[in-house]
């Protein structure tokens, strides 16, 4: 896992409210037992028509998307399935933020596991960022701010563990292995 | 699992390693979450990193865990406790019969892959997978309870969101990502912050011809698609309370649907009598010894909740689905609402309708009875008491799906499947099927389905096609006139 501290970016902005996984990565391309190369496929009903073309009206597939990798969504984003493949697909394409008012649990805890980062800002700023496409941020993870263009800044927060695994690119399970006397200790006293 | 299982039960009361803190915890009045999670709290949550919690039974399908796997043996990791983990095939199998039993090779070259890839991994780690042929193989979310593995007091979690099911028996039960299923599958715990509890009050009576599904989606309806997040709702009440199994399961499957982490219902003796004698179930001592402990697990009178909300079940109507979301439905005699915002006016246009419309009358393409929501016999029996002596109508497909093998040869001991074929549904093999339409099984773009299962998310049963969710009475209704209709219109 990428290690993050500060990202650079301008936005490209999806408005839509409850985007849902199924959006993300839509289910016939699960039967796949790999995570790589998982982009191909993101969006994949919003960003091709029937025949696979691209749409060019979709905002991903509009020339000033490339490069982006700060992806501002409506509220409630990543709701339904807990398909993991949807932050494998983001973080294939090249999308390492997420920003919203508000992001679904399940969501949330795959993203931090893989190194995209879940941003929740206030309604003011949302509303700034939502009319403002293509706006240059910077997020900082290790203050947990989000700075507009203009030099404003919003907080974000953070819990401390996935913040530290973030800043640092470790994954969880090293320190649940480390918890595993305690777990064992568990099974005993609990006849689990 | 096995027989371990049934001292699992007894071991959630809180040791003596903890007394000190379980005493000061006797203080106050819990709720049945803060029972369950507390008795499997490894180590608690703290400022720094979040609780180390013990799960008692972990659940894994062919989708979600090759990765899983591949993360485990690339970190040179074994399965901890494959005696506390259970495989099934489901999301991405066949329910053809010809595929499952006739000898024809799997037509999805990806999900064949998928299948041997999880009977390779579960051979390799010592998890029992309940094979294609296995009588006991099912959608992962019947299976669990039919045979007798979900039981009160557990923690229970899977690679799939419906998990939430399982809390009909007053179990914690929740999913997971791939990385998660790693995660349990090395170390039997994940990493959790502690939820906030909604209670969901329900009083009163369905009226006939309402289901436990209509009432969930007014549940949803009512507090929205992410209403319940971060949260574990305990439904509570006179009506829940009056629900058998198969109904409290479809109400806790439902649970995701409105954003929560968690659905469950405190278990009493519906669910004893449900669990009694299933192979998996506790038995002679064993059970009295779990009975006493089960008793135990329900809210304390003065548990407190961080949120409440109150439902009469009298004022529920058939409900269905008019958007691409499950908080958008109306009462089927009702009408859609009006409104002219963005994501509004796009999820009419992909469902091809328009503000202020009515639905019922409307033409119907596909209907499907299945999914972890409702496949199980009960639901089979209600579409099939409307669907008998009565066909479905010229020009649309109606696909059965029992949820697991053991509902489709107890419906058939019925003569279900008579109903079915006889009004020329297709009776298919156990499986996610439709409802999420991996394994092929989907409908043409611009179709509309009324489903019995969960979601109506665009390009969910197939890309382009248009999802209706319904009960499966009102599902059977709709395949009997070929346009949506009011069941209780058709009931004698």
């Amino acid at each position: 896992m990428q290690a993050i501290r500060r990202i650079r970016s301008r936005t490209i902005v999806l408005p839509a409210a409850n985007v849902d996984t199924d959006q993300v990565f839509p289910a016939r391309f699960l039967t796949t037992t790999s995570r790589q190369g998982l982009g191909l496929a993101l969006f994949a009903d919003w960003r091709f028509d029937a025949s696979g073309g691209l749409r060019p009206e979709f905002v991903l597939n509009r020339p000033e998307s490339a490069g982006c990798s700060i992806l501002v969504a409506g509220r409630n984003f990543g709701g339904g399935s807990s398909r993991e493949h949807a932050p494998w697909a983001l973080l294939d394409y090249g999308i390492r933020a997420v920003i919203s008012t508000s992001i679904a649990d399940i969501f949330f805890n795959n993203a931090v596991k893989n190194g995209l980062l879940p941003v929740i800002v206030d309604e003011d700023t949302h509303q700034w960022l939502l009319t403002h496409p293509g706006a240059e941020l910077e997020i900082d993870l290790e203050a947990m701010t989000v700075t507009l263009p203009d030099g404003r800044r919003a907080e974000f927060p953070m819990e401390a563990f996935a913040r530290h695994c973030l800043l640092h690119g470790v994954d969880e399970l090293g320190y649940l292995i480390s918890c595993l006397p305690a777990i064992e200790a568990h099974e005993r006293a609990n006849a689990r | 699992m096995r027989e371990s299982e049934a001292d699992g039960i007894q071991g959630d009361h809180p040791g003596p390693a903890r007394e000190p803190l379980h005493l000061a915890r006797l203080m106050t009045a819990q709720s049945m979450f803060e029972k369950i999670w507390r008795a499997h709290e490894v180590v608690p949550e703290s400022g720094e990193s979040p609780a180390v919690l013990y799960v008692d039974l972990h659940l894994i399908h062919e989708v979600t865990s090759p990765q899983a796997f591949t993360l485990l043996r690339s970190r040179g990791i074994s399965v901890r406790r494959p005696d506390r983990t259970l495989a099934t095939l489901d999301h991405a199998t066949p329910t053809d019969s010809q595929q499952i039993f006739g000898g024809v090779p799997i037509r999805l070259e990806s999900a064949a892959r998928q299948i041997a890839e999880l009977e390779r991994n579960a051979a390799g780690s010592g998890i029992e997978l309940l094979g294609l042929r296995d009588e006991r193989r099912g959608i992962v979310h019947v299976i669990g309870p039919e045979l007798g593995m979900t039981q009160p007091g557990m923690t229970i979690v899977c690679g799939d969101s419906h998990t939430s099911t399982h809390g009909a028996f007053g179990t914690l039960a929740f999913g997971i990502g791939t990385t998660e299923v790693g995660h349990v599958l090395a170390t039997q715990c994940l990493l959790q912050h502690k939820p906030k509890t909604l209670a969901v009050e329900v009083r009163g009576k369905l009226s006939r011809g309402v289901a436990a599904k209509d009432l969930v989606l007014a549940i949803i309806g009512q507090i929205g698609v992410a209403g319940g997040s971060g949260k574990v709702i305990e439904y509570r009440g006179e009506t829940i309370r009056a629900f058998s199994m198969d109904e409290r399961m479809t109400v806790c499957n439902m649970s995701i649907e409105a954003g929560a982490r968690a659905g469950m219902i405190a278990p009493d003796e519906t669910t004893f009598e449900y669990l009694r004698g299933r192979p998996q179930a506790p038995s002679g001592a064993d059970w009295d010894r779990a009975l006493a402990t089960w008793r135990r697990l329900a809210s304390d009178k003065d548990a407190k909740f961080d949120s409440e909300v109150k439902l009469d079940a009298a004022d529920v109507e058939p409900m269905i689905s008019y958007g691409t979301n499950p908080g958008m439905t109306i009462p089927i005699g009702g009408n859609i609402p009006m409104r002219d915002d963005e994501a509004f006016l796009k999820a009419l246009h992909y469902m091809g309708f328009a503000p202020g419309e009515a639905l019922a009358g409307k033409a119907v393409d596909v209907v499907f009875i299945g999914s972890c929501t409702n496949s199980r016999l009960s639901d089979l029996r209600a579409a099939a008491d409307l669907l008998r002596g009565r066909k479905v109508a010229g020009g649309v497909r109606m696909l059965v799906v029992p949820g697991s093998q053991q509902v489709k040869r107890a419906a058939e001991a019925e003569g279900l499947h008579e109903v079915f074929i006889g009004a020329g549904a297709e009776w298919r093999e156990s499986g996610c099927s439709m409802c999420v339409g991996i394994n092929g099984d989907t409908a043409a773009a611009g179709r509309y389905v009324v489903s019995t299962s969960n979601r109506n998310f665009e390009g969910r049963q197939g890309q382009g096609a248009r999802s209706l969710l319904a009960s499966p009475v009102t599902a059977a209704a709709a395949a009997i006139t070929g346009r949506i209709t009011d069941p209780r219109e058709l009931m004698a």
